[in-house]
Parts: C-alpha cells; structure tokens; sequence
C-alpha cells in the first residue's frame, strides 16, 4: 500500500500510464478507508466511475486520472457541501465552482470533500461540527486549519494534493503543521465562483501539495481569469515555467515584524537557517521594516468577523440546509441559527455585527479598513526593495487539541504571520524548513501581487536544495 | 397667483422602479420577463444566493440609471460602487440586499412639475441602483394565510430608487410628479409602467412644519393621491384634537384607502452598510458621451417641438405627448400625409377619449399599430392600426363621412372589430354620407308629398322645416347631412 502514499503528480501520472486511473483512485480510497486521521468528510462514491470514465476516455488533461481532495466550501455538483456546519446539513449544490469545473476539464478526479473549521474559522479545525482532523506527524496535535483535513489527507498520504482555502492562513497554516507546501494566491488569480464565502474581500482558493512542483502544476490549471467573479483579474501567469533551481542574485527582504514576541524559537533558528540556505545559493538578504504589521491581525479580524456576519446571514433554513421548527419565521431563524452554528461561527458573527453596527461602524470597521491601507503600503515598499519576503508561516509548530480552543484570543494571536498577507492580496507560500520535536516548520516566501512566478523559484530553489520536504510522518496506528 | 400652503404640508416620495426592459436581471442571466411564469422559474443560483454563487454586474443597469439620472438633470457619480443593507426577511434571499449607499450614481436632480400654481420644480435628492428581493405569497388574505410561499422569480431585478425632496404640497402635485416621472422613464425606454410590481412609493408626509410620517406599499401611481389625502386628513386631524404626530411608518391600504400604523419599532432599523466585497468599484464618467449620443427626447422638448413643427395647440401637444406610444403613434398618422392639426384632434381628442372611457391604457406601439390593454381585466386588450387612422381621417376630411360616422367607426375598432378597415365598417353599416343627388331626390320628394307642412313653413311656421329636414333624413337613412339637407329645402322653397 504504502507506494500510494506521498506520490507527487509525476508519479502519479507515470502509476497511471502504468496501470490505470481506476486502480490508482481504487488504492487512495483504501488508504482513505484505513485513516484514523478525519481528514474526509465526505467521500465520493463516484470517484472510482469517474476514474473509469477517464481510462476509457484515454483522457489527456493534464491531470488525467489523477486523484485530488475538496476542502468542503468548495462546491461540487451533487457532493455536500457543509463547510463542516450543521447548518448547512442535507446542503448539495446544483453546480460546481469555477475551480472544480478547471479541475474535471483537466482530468482530475474528486475523491471527496475534506475537513475545515467551521466555516473556515479556526486554524485547526476544532470548531468542525465534525470534530478535529488529527495532524499525521503526532495525532494529538492539530493539523492546522482551516484547511487542516486537506493538509491532512495530503500529509497523511490520502491524496496527492487537494485544495483548500485561505482568508488569514488557512491554506498555509496547515501547511506548516503538516509539513507540507501551501499557496495563497494573489487575490484575484483564482476565481471564487462557487467558494461559499466566509471574509470575500480576503479569500482566494490555494493548493496544497508534497512538493512546489505540484503547487505550480496545480495552478496551471485552476488559476486564470473567470467573468463569473467580478474580482477576478485578467493576469496570465505561467506557474510551471517558473521552476528554475536558480536563486542566484535573487534579494530576499526579512521583515523583522515576523519574528514578533512569543515566536518558538526553534521556528526563529529553523527559518534563519532557511534564510541562510538560500545565501548559499546565490541570494542576498537583508532585514526590511513593515511598522504596521503589528496593527494587522486587529484589522483582519474586524474586516474578516464584518464580512462574515452577513455572508452568513443568508442561512436561515428558509431555503436549504439544517431547520429547526418555531411558531412564526423569525422564532425559525432564531432557532435555526442558534442550533445550526456553532460557538465560533457565531463568536464571529455577534462580533462583526457589533464591527458594522451604527455608532461603531467608523470606530472599528473604517478605521480598519484604514490600517488595511497601511499594511499594503508596507508591502508594497518592502516589495520595492525585495523581490520577495521570507518570514515564519506560523510562530510556533502544531499544539495540542484542545489547548486554545477555550482561548479564543490565543487561536487569532496564531494568525499574526498569515493574515497580514490577506490585508495586502499579495501571494504567499508555506514550505518544509525544518523540524521541532519531531514536527514541522513552516517558511513563508511572500510574493509581489501576480508575481507567484518568483515565489515559486524561490521555494522551488530551497526544496531541491533541502530534504526536509522529504521526511514522511509516522504511520498513524 | 401664489399657492399659500396653508397647512404646511410637506411631501416627500421615494419611489422604486423596476428596470423591466433589459431582458436580464441585474446580477445574473435570468431572464427578466418573468411576469407571467410559473413561481421560481426564472432564477437560478445567483438570484437565489445560494452559498458560493457571486454577483456580475448588468452593466445596463448602470446605463439605464445614467439615462434617468440625465434625465432627472442630476450629477452623475465620477465612480460608484454598490454596498450590503443587511437585514433578514425570508424574501431576501442572501440576508442582504446589495444597493447602494454613500456613492449613489445619481445625485442633485429636478423635475419640473405643473404645480398648483404654474411650474414647480420639485427637487430630486438622489436616486440609486439595487436589486428586487423576491415576493410573498400568502395563502388567502394576510390575516388568515395557513402559510407563505415565496416565488424568486423577482429576486435580483433590478431597481432605482428615486427621493426626491419634501417639495410637494398637494395629493395632486404627488401625482402629477409620479405621472411626470413615470413619462420620463417610459421615454427613456427601461421600464414598463403597465407590469405588476413595476412602481412603488413610499411618502414622507408632514403637516404645518411638524414630524413627518412614512407612509409605506403604494403600489401604484394612481394609489398615491389617495394615500396622501387621507394621511394629510389623519395628520390635521390628530392635531386639531390637540394630539401630537409621532414618527412612525404607515402601511397604506389601497383597498380601505387609509393609512395604518405599523408596530412601532423600538430602535430605528440599523442596515449595517458596508461596500459588496464581491462588486468592484465603477468609474462611470467616461460612459455619460456615449450614453448622450443616442439620448432620446423627453416629453417636455417634443410636446414643444409637436407645437413648433405641427401647429397644433399646446393642449394637444400635451395631451399626445403623455405617453410616448401616443406621441410616436401620432407621428406615424402624420407621416403619412394627414393633416397634423386633424391628426391631432382625432388622436387626443377622439381616440384617447375613447380609451379612456373604456379604461384602456396604452401598452404598446410597434411603428404601426398602437395597443393597449384594459386597466382593470388586463385580459381585455385592444389595438388601432395608423393606416386606419389615417384612411378615416382621410374619408372624413373628403366628406365622405360625416364626423359623427367617423367616431363611430372608432368605436366600433374599439369594441371588438379591430380587425376590419374602417371601409369594411362605414360599408357595413352604410355609414358613407348620401350621394348629392340623392339627398336632391330626397328633398324634392320630401316637398311633393308633404304638401300641409311646405304650407305652413312658407306661413312661417320654422318648426315645420325640422319634419322637412327629419323626412329627408329618414329617405337617405341618415346618411345625408342634416345642414346641407336643412339648406337644400330652404333653398327650394324659398328660391
């Protein structure tokens, strides 16, 4: 069993060639059957006939036949989509996001959707009605999140890659965790169309995957412009001709911001190392200054909770998803709302209605969409004089399941690495850099906006020239 | 002379106006012509929100608010953008509706009105893009409904909302704004005033400088006087019995005529507005040339270029240009030789006469034949060709057909022979105005076999002429004119 684990696309590919698309799909939903790791919510009973369906085809996308795992906001026709809330429980969209139409064109098969924090808030997955995904490199510990089933399931050996989504860190926290490579996207590059929504002015659709390769193979095919998304970008970015092992003359920019207070010190030694490394090949550094940096996650967090609260309005049982029952419709909703979200959802929502609120609204929604214009300033001179940002994806390695999930404070204080990157629409990349305690570390290759070009050289340039990407997780008994 | 406004009544309106013309709806490719559909057949992801379906914008619903706003005379916004009102109602089916806030595209207007005491201009303070949300359907009447239904067909069409300043003093200044406005929109070509649901009013009335009160669901431009005349009854009223108006929204009951409280809420709505983070910002300056370059005319320039090119009265000139399917329908009679002052008397005077004593309402004019439909049973519909119109004004000009023939061949279009030309009708009903001769026969034998009556009139009895006229009547069966018929005698007799 094991040579379907860790597969990158290429070997995939070359087991399909080999074999056939249905018996590749066929061993990855063994794994999947065997997995103690509730990375899956949902899997897909079709995959094996859409595998089927590719070998008699002699389908030649480039992803033909090759398996791939849905974080469960992304919609897929006739597959649940429960952002891993009650609320939307019995919810199957009648169409697919723009994403999985790229994906099904191209050959892919869907072996299902996976794990999230509800509604993509958390950075662990603990507030899943589902409960945690469990993290392959130490079960106790959280794979991240909110993406963390579709860390999981990569890390764990149940899917090549998957996608995720990342509005603060979602697609790169889990990244690190699991120590595996995740890409934020530019905003923009990737259509949301058929994303169910959680902060809209932040989000963008990211892969997940073992290695950079794959990461770039998988944005040649989901990344480009769709009029279905009115903020969408026509940019035409060229991912897997980027991977060049040259860094040479390459000027990385080390905001000193990142390595803030209460950061792990293996992870402050694991990425000056990294930074280090990459002198080594040929690139110079030198420390840059982001002075608003530290008034960005109080920011996020107000831009993210307003958006939330009325993206989230619109589940009110009238139409699909869960329903409780009341005397009139707003005894319904009341109900319907209380029982269908859960603590967080509805943490977020209570805040960001408080954020929009008359008399509040300038206080704490204008005034951070001001710092906002702060933080992107701040990229856009640090960009001026790097071509990228390297910094910590996350301040410490994965944590214990059940240690801040009662401290909500603690969890947000996670994202201070990640969500500024959100606030600047900028692309930003998580790779293996190191290890603590037998768990993985994470260096963030933050990007110019559409240049995912650079990010993705300079990734690719450490990883052939490191092995930590390398290491697999222990079996999970 | 000054209107005084001796109440001090203040009106303000904000009227909601369906863009039912651009075939989609404002986010989505659902067709826009749902009216007469099965409940939620025209919708689709987008309109029903459904999670992760986004918004793109009809970009002609940015070029119809641009026309009204040119047409309002108001400044359109350099940039706009849309923004979330969020509140919940099982109609609403994303629990927000995107509309516009701090950056309406429309912004300092006016319309000139014909007020109590000549023009009045009464101001236009903003008017802004939004989408419709769906409708409720209840089982039975309100009251007793067991259940609602909700039909999306509606959901996501799109809207302008106008607000115009407190500047109407009259139930009847209200109504001939909304009617002006309506004009005005129908000249533009994005709306359909004659579709359910395609106007609706909200007034803001107060009395003698005091609080004002909102009065809510005036569903149509005609409900309006009525509403404020009662509002304006009930105000005066509370504070002749020394009470005080209090801030509240009232619900108008058309079918009561009256204004009814509502539950008064206990804090004012809090919309939480916010700019769609799904809808990027427009910069819409640079449409405004190409928008003007096809800008039509509006009514107030052709009811006076119909004055200054046809020679017509400004009565007619005003009358034709009320609806603008009138207005092309007279032009269409012109343009084919009539006389424009007979065109005119015979279009405004006669026709429009005509369907305003049926209840007919002008629905449509396609470059030759002008329909309509009946107000009240839209069931009932009807239509008059221009090629008929011209013929019958023709016929009538020649003599051939006496006025009041002329007229009941109109009648007769609009009483369910539209199909027949008005030859087929005057030949029926041998309505064509007798031969000379024959009505010289007429009177010659009228004379011979009458002989007591030609006494007494040449004994100067006059009476004894009208039996005379009356008998040359009943030989021509009517069709000889009673004037010519009264002269042939008087002439013969009298030599």
């Amino acid at each position: 069993m094991s040579e379907a684990k860790w597969m990158s696309v290429a070997q995939v590919r070359e087991q399909i060639r080999n074999n056939s698309a249905e018996e590749v799909t066929a061993r990855y939903l063994e794994t999947i059957g065997k997995s103690k790791l509730n990375g899956y919510v949902t899997v897909s009973e079709k995959a094996v006939e859409q595998a089927k369906e590719i070998d008699s085809k002699g389908h030649d996308g480039p992803l033909a036949g090759v398996p791939i795992a849905i974080k469960d906001n992304i919609s897929v026709t006739g597959l649940p989509n429960t952002c891993s809330s009650k609320i939307l429980e019995g919810y199957v969209p009648p169409f697919n996001a723009h994403v999985i139409e790229k994906l099904q064109a191209a050959g892919a098969v869907i072996l299902g959707k996976t794990n999230m924090d509800e509604f993509a808030m958390g950075s662990s997955t603990e507030t899943s009605c589902y409960g945690p995904s469990l993290n392959p490199w130490d079960p106790e510990r959280v794979p991240g999140g909110s993406s963390g089933g579709s860390a999981a399931v990569v890390a764990g050996g149940e899917a090549p890659f998957a996608l995720g989504s990342d509005t603060g860190g979602s697609v790169r926290c889990p990244a690190a965790f699991c120590g595996i490579v995740g890409l934020k996207p530019t905003y923009g590059s990737v259509s949301r169309y058929g994303v169910v929504a959680y902060a809209n002015s932040l989000e963008q659709v990211g892969p997940l995957a073992n290695n950079v390769s794959d990461i770039a193979v998988l944005m040649d095919v989901i990344g480009g412009y769709d009029r279905r998304d009115s903020t969408s970008i026509d940019r035409k970015i060229a991912y897997q001709e980027a991977l060049k092992d040259d860094i040479k003359g390459l000027k990385i920019g080390v905001p000193k911001e990142f390595f803030g207070e209460g950061i792990d010190p293996a992870v402050e030694k694991a990425v000056w190392d990294s930074i280090h490394r990459c002198e080594d090949l040929g690139a110079s550094w030198e420390e840059v200054s982001m002075p608003n940096i530290p008034y960005a996650l109080a920011s996020y967090y107000i831009i993210a909770m307003s958006e939330a609260s009325s993206n989230l309005a619109r589940f009110d049982g009238t139409r699909y998803g869960y329903r409780d029952k009341g005397e009139n419709w707003h005894s319904m909703i009341s109900k319907t709302r209380a029982e269908g979200f859960g603590v967080e959802a509805k943490r977020r929502i209570f805040l960001g209605t408080y954020a929009l609120s008359a008399g509040y609204h300038d206080k704490y929604y204008l005034k951070a969409l001001k710092v906002r214009t702060l933080v992107k300033q701040d990229f856009d001179r640090a960009l001026s004089k790097a071509d990228v940002l390297m910094a910590p994806t996350m301040p410490n390695p994965a944590f214990k399941i059940g240690e801040k999930i009662e401290d909500p404070l603690t969890l947000y204080l996670s994202d201070v690495n990640t969500c500024p990157i959100n606030l600047a629409g900028v692309p930003s990349l998580s790779v293996p850099c190191g290890f603590t305690d037998g768990l993985p570390i994470g260096l963030q290759v933050i990007g110019k906006p559409f240049d995912e070009a650079t990010v993705l050289r300079a990734a690719y340039a450490f990883e052939q020239n490191t092995d930590h990407h390398t290491r697999r997780p222990p079996e999970v008994a | 002379m000054v209107y005084e406004n001796p109440d001090g009544v203040k009106i303000g309106l904000e009227i909601h106006v369906q863009l039912n013309k651009l075939n989609t709806k404002m986010f989505c490719g659902c067709s826009s012509k749902y009216h007469d559909s099965a409940p939620n057949t025209h919708t689709c992801p987008i309109c029903l929100g459904l999670p992760g379906a986004l918004p793109v914008l009809n970009k002609k619903t940015v070029e119809a608010a641009i026309k009204v706003g040119l047409a309002l005379e108001g400044e359109i916004a350099e940039e706009t953008q849309f923004h979330r009102k969020n509140y919940f109602y099982p109609d609403l089916p994303k629990g927000f509706q995107v509309t516009q806030y701090d950056y309406p595209i429309v912004s300092k207007g006016k319309v000139v009105i014909e007020g109590e005491d000549g023009e009045h201009t009464v101001g236009i303070w903003r008017a802004h893009m939004e989408e419709d949300p769906g409708k409720l359907v209840h089982i039975g009447s309100i009251e007793k409904s067991k259940g609602v239904l909700i039909d999306y067909n509606r959901s996501g069409m799109p809207l302008i909302e106008t607000v115009t300043a407190p500047d109407m003093r009259t139930p009847k200044e209200g109504r001939r704004f909304l009617d002006k406005f309506r004009n005005i929109l129908e000249y533009l070509d994005v709306f359909d005033g004659n579709l359910e649901g395609a106007m609706r009013v909200d007034a803001n009335v107060s009395v003698y400088g005091g609080t004002r009160v909102e009065v809510k669901n005036i569903s149509s431009h005609k409900g309006v006087e009525k509403a404020l005349l009662y509002e304006i009854m009930r105000q005066k009223n509370v504070i002749r019995r020394g009470g005080k108006i209090t801030q509240e929204t009232r619900h108008f009951d058309e079918a009561r005529g009256v204004t009814i409280g509502m539950r008064t809420k206990e804090e004012a709505e809090d919309y939480r507005y916010f700019r769609e983070p799904d809808l990027m910002p427009m910069k819409v300056s640079d449409w405004i040339p190409r928008i003007k370059e096809t800008f039509p005319e509006l009514p107030d320039a052709k009811r006076s270029r119909f004055i200054e090119q046809y020679g017509i009265t400004d009565m007619h000139a005003k009358s034709l240009t009320s609806k603008i399917m009138l207005a092309d329908f007279y032009e269409g009679v012109c343009k084919e030789g009539t006389d424009p002052k007979q065109a005119a008397t015979w279009t405004a005077d006669v026709l429009l006469g005509e369907f305003n004593y049926r209840d007919l309402v002008i629905s449509s004019y396609d470059g030759s034949t002008i329909g309509c439909i009946n107000d009240k049973d839209h069931s009932i519909t009807n239509s008059v060709r221009v090629a008929d119109m011209v013929k019958l004004i023709s016929l009538f000009a020649d003599g051939k057909i006496s006025d009041r023939a002329a007229v009941e061949v109109v009648r007769s279009i609009l009483d369910g022979e539209e199909e027949k030309t008005p030859l087929q009708i005057i030949e029926e009903k041998g309505l064509f105005k007798a031969e000379d001769d024959l009505v010289t026969k007429a009177v010659s034998e009228a004379i011979a076999e009458n002989e007591a009556a030609v006494q007494d009139y040449l004994g100067g009895a006059e009476k004894s002429l009208n039996f005379l006229v009356g008998q040359v009547m009943k030989k021509t069966k009517g069709t000889a004119d009673a004037k010519t018929a009264r002269e042939m005698l008087v002439k013969e007799l009298k030599g």
